[in-house]
């Protein structure tokens, strides 16, 4: 005992701050899962641990690219978007394949995030040579091009395998994708995918959580995680010791395009429907609110922020109109809470132990 | 700098609590009967034994109180169709609650900003605070989400107005009051076909947009099978719904007599006026989303002058039971009602209708008030303001008469 005390004293802070993080949500997962079968916990905290845990990755994700990488990017939503529609295809057209819901899940999550992965390559490419406000603009506009995009696909899957098209000039319909009769419409153009089967669990948004710290966390704290913050820094130092921004850039960019993918296949599969208007810029606003009120750089802080001002809006459903501005006015405090000096010295006093951990960020 | 940064936020604090002050006095009128419901009715298992004084024998007729959840968009853009059926909704909860009889009702609506991942939390939120009957979604695209929850919960479910044939398809326990999309677009197209021959159609439908896009395809179809020349397809998304010169043009240009509109009446009357100022004056075609156009702010009536619509409701007609509903529905809100309104009524007095059938009592759960309902509800006919005899198939489908009505002199008239 003694030994592993002095083994936890002998950690660096950032590692102790993981290790916390890493501890925090298995608890989190372990006390929810207790009360939930106990019968504690009412349906709409139920019902919401599995968006919670998809925001959740999608803050984490987000805070790379942001908080870490120190790029502004509002089409983040647009990542999750070709996660969760490629991971609805996949879990609907394998369900007499893989029978087995969990086993479909993990890969329609995977296919998610490789699709997403992929979408994050195509844009970073050319996106990454701008900065600050043309990146944001650049990211933004991606969002609206996979909205529209998903408006105009049609997908279907029969006997003979996945039927697509483009519907670019809005003549086709789900008929004119020569499915045979009894095919399964999967995606319907602005009617997005509809009657899907819902498999997505909380267990598996757990599981995604701990992945996605333990990737991102792995990452932050490796060698290309340094590089990539002295280039959040400063630029031209960074490159004049031969760091290769593009290389690093991308490595941050891609990583958390993929997570926002795997994110959106958990999403999807939570809905029985599922439309290409739900991944806006408010989607995208929405993560970034998490992200900031959360901490830039500051993982654990994205998940708590996730889940609170997830909760929160439920939550105040007994103001009923006034419900968003109630929310909104939250929001304004807790900026200024966290940013006030007083409560900060306040906090510090009363729990000495915590300061070191505030400052962390 | 420190000062003024605790003064902002004693400032802000303070906003915040007279926010909660005010909306505590006003929500408590509304929500202090449903309160002291919940703990009777909080947990599925332990209602049936705590009520039940009444309702010994269920022979036909229901008795109790039964809690009806409301789902729909009440923020947002699409809030004024939330509001409107739940707001109608609530004349008929007032009402046969005003009859004094053996069945109360109690209705909480819940905001589900027309997004499916809102409408399951407003479903499993109603659920805890013990709806047994959910009357939502609104909007088809929640709806599906909400149904399929229902589904595998088994609760019964009455949707006022979401369309889309996703909504009800392979549930059981969901039941529409609308028609479905595809319903009313083979029905334009049966109407066109059958009172407009030799029409050259053109049509001009939103392209991001399910009820449109829905309405635009079995239009099509149906429109093929019947011979209809459909001489042009225009089409807009939500971001382009403010000129609509090129589309027109090209209408005209191929010139169609008949322009179809499976879209909601913003658009169409942006349509309506543009193609006035071009002199361009086919047969305008609407279906249910045209419904509104004339209570409309700030547009001249005169444009509307012979559009044609297929409406399920008019605010025009003359039978006592419109007339008294308008009336309270005006005094209450302030505006005429729409198809909407008249949906979430009618959709009350169908779950009133079918529980008397199906004779159940208040203190029975969801699950046994879903299966009662499910066996009855093919079997009742109901009259109401959307239609007169209202059956449902098992499927969930409703059947009754498409109204076709042409505006004339600013008001609805049958052809």
């Amino acid at each position: 005992m003694n030994k592993l005390t002095k083994k936890i004293k002998g950690l660096k802070k950032t590692t102790k701050v993981d290790f916390a993080t890493y501890l925090g949500v298995i608890l989190a997962f372990v006390l929810f899962s207790v009360l939930r079968d106990a019968g504690v916990l009412n349906r709409s905290i139920t019902g919401m641990l599995v968006p919670i845990c998809a925001y959740i990755v999608m803050a984490v994700s987000l805070n790379l690219t942001v908080g870490i990488l120190g790029e502004l990017s509002l089409g983040h939503a647009g990542f999750m978007s070709v996660g969760a529609f490629s991971g609805v295809i996949a879990s609907q057209s394998l369900q007499a394949a893989i029978p087995s819901a969990p086993a479909r899940l993990a890969i329609a999550i995977l296919v998610g995030a490789v699709f997403a992965a992929i979408a994050g390559t195509i844009v970073g490419i050319p996106v990454l040579r701008l900065q600050g406000d043309y990146l944001a603009i650049v990211t933004l506009a991606f969002g609206e091009i996979i909205k529209e995009l998903i408006n105009c696909l049609l997908v279907g899957y029969d006997s003979n395998g996945l039927h697509m098209a483009f519907n670019l000039d809005g003549s086709l319909t789900i008929n004119d994708i020569g499915m045979e009769p009894g095919g399964m419409a999967i995606i319907k153009g602005a009617q997005g995918a509809t009657g899907t089967e819902t498999i997505a669990s909380f267990t598996a948004g757990f599981i995604l959580i701990m992945i996605t710290l333990v990737i991102v966390l792995n990452l932050v704290r490796s060698r290309a995680g340094r590089a990539i913050m002295a280039l959040r820094d400063n630029r031209i130092a960074a490159e004049s010791v031969g760091i290769n921004v593009t290389k690093y850039k991308m490595m941050a960019f891609v990583t958390s395009a993929a997570l926002a993918g795997a994110a959106g296949a958990l999403y999807g599969l939570n809905y029985s429907n599922l439309a290409a208007s739900k991944f806006s810029f408010d989607t995208s606003i929405l993560v970034l609110v998490y992200v900031v009120l959360g901490g830039l750089g500051n993982m654990w802080g994205s998940i708590i922020a996730a889940a609170v001002l997830y909760f929160l809006p439920e939550a105040l459903r007994q103001f009923a109109d006034f419900r968003m501005l109630v929310y909104a006015i939250v929001l304004i405090l807790v900026m200024l809470a966290t940013n006030s000096e007083q409560l900060k010295t306040l906090a510090g006093r009363v729990l000495p132990k915590r300061k070191g951990a505030a400052h962390n960020g | 700098m420190k000062k003024k940064n605790l003064a902002a936020m004693l400032m802000a604090g303070a906003m915040c609590f007279s926010l909660l002050a005010g909306c505590s006095g006003t929500g408590s009128t509304g929500s202090a009967a449903p309160a002291s419901e919940e703990p009777s009715q909080g947990t599925q298992e332990s209602a049936p034994a705590e009520t039940g004084n009444q309702g010994t024998e269920p022979t036909g007729t229901a008795s109790g109180t039964f809690k009806l959840g409301g789902i729909g968009p009440l923020t947002t853009d699409t809030a004024i169709y939330g509001k409107a059926a739940m707001n109608g909704a609530q004349i008929a909860v007032d009402e046969i609650n005003a009859l004094g009889g053996a069945v109360q009702f109690e209705l909480q609506p819940e905001d589900d900003q027309a997004d499916p991942e809102l409408g399951v939390n407003a479903y499993h939120k109603l659920l805890d605070d013990g709806a047994q009957i959910i009357v939502g979604s609104v909007t088809s695209g929640s709806g599906i989400a909400v149904s399929a929850e229902t589904y595998k919960d088994r609760v019964f479910t009455i949707t006022p107005s979401g369309s889309s044939v996703d909504v009800i398809a392979g549930k059981d326990n969901t039941f529409q009051v609308c028609f479905t999309d595809p319903n009313q677009g083979t029905g334009s197209a049966d109407y066109i076909a059958e009172n407009l021959p030799g029409a050259k159609v053109a049509v001009i439908y939103r392209n991001d947009d399910a009820y449109s896009q829905g309405i635009r395809d079995t239009f099509v179809a149906e429109a093929k099978a019947k011979g209809i020349e459909i001489v042009d397809e225009g089409t807009f998304t939500k971001d382009t719904q403010t000129d609509f010169s090129v589309q027109l043009t090209s209408a005209q240009n191929k010139g169609a007599d008949v322009l179809f509109l499976p879209i909601y009446y913003q658009p169409a009357s942006v349509i309506l006026a543009q193609a006035a100022a071009m002199s361009y004056a086919p047969t305008f075609f609407g279906v249910d989303g045209m419904d509104g156009i004339l209570t409309m702010e700030n547009f001249d009536t005169k444009l509307a002058e012979g559009v044609m619509l297929l409406t399920p409701f008019s605010a025009d007609a003359e039978d006592e039971r419109t007339q008294n509903f308008v009336k309270k529905y005006n005094e209450l809100h302030g505006e005429t009602p729409n198809q909407f309104a008249a949906d979430g009524y009618d959709a009350v007095y169908v779950i009133y209708e079918a529980l008397n059938a199906a004779g159940c009592t208040g203190d029975m759960s969801a699950e046994e008030i879903c299966e009662a309902l499910v066996a009855v509800m093919p079997t009742i006919s109901v009259d109401g303001l959307t239609g007169q005899g209202m059956t449902w198939k098992a499927s969930g489908e409703v059947s009754k008469a498409p109204m076709a009505v042409v505006i004339k002199d600013g008001v609805y008239v049958t052809p």
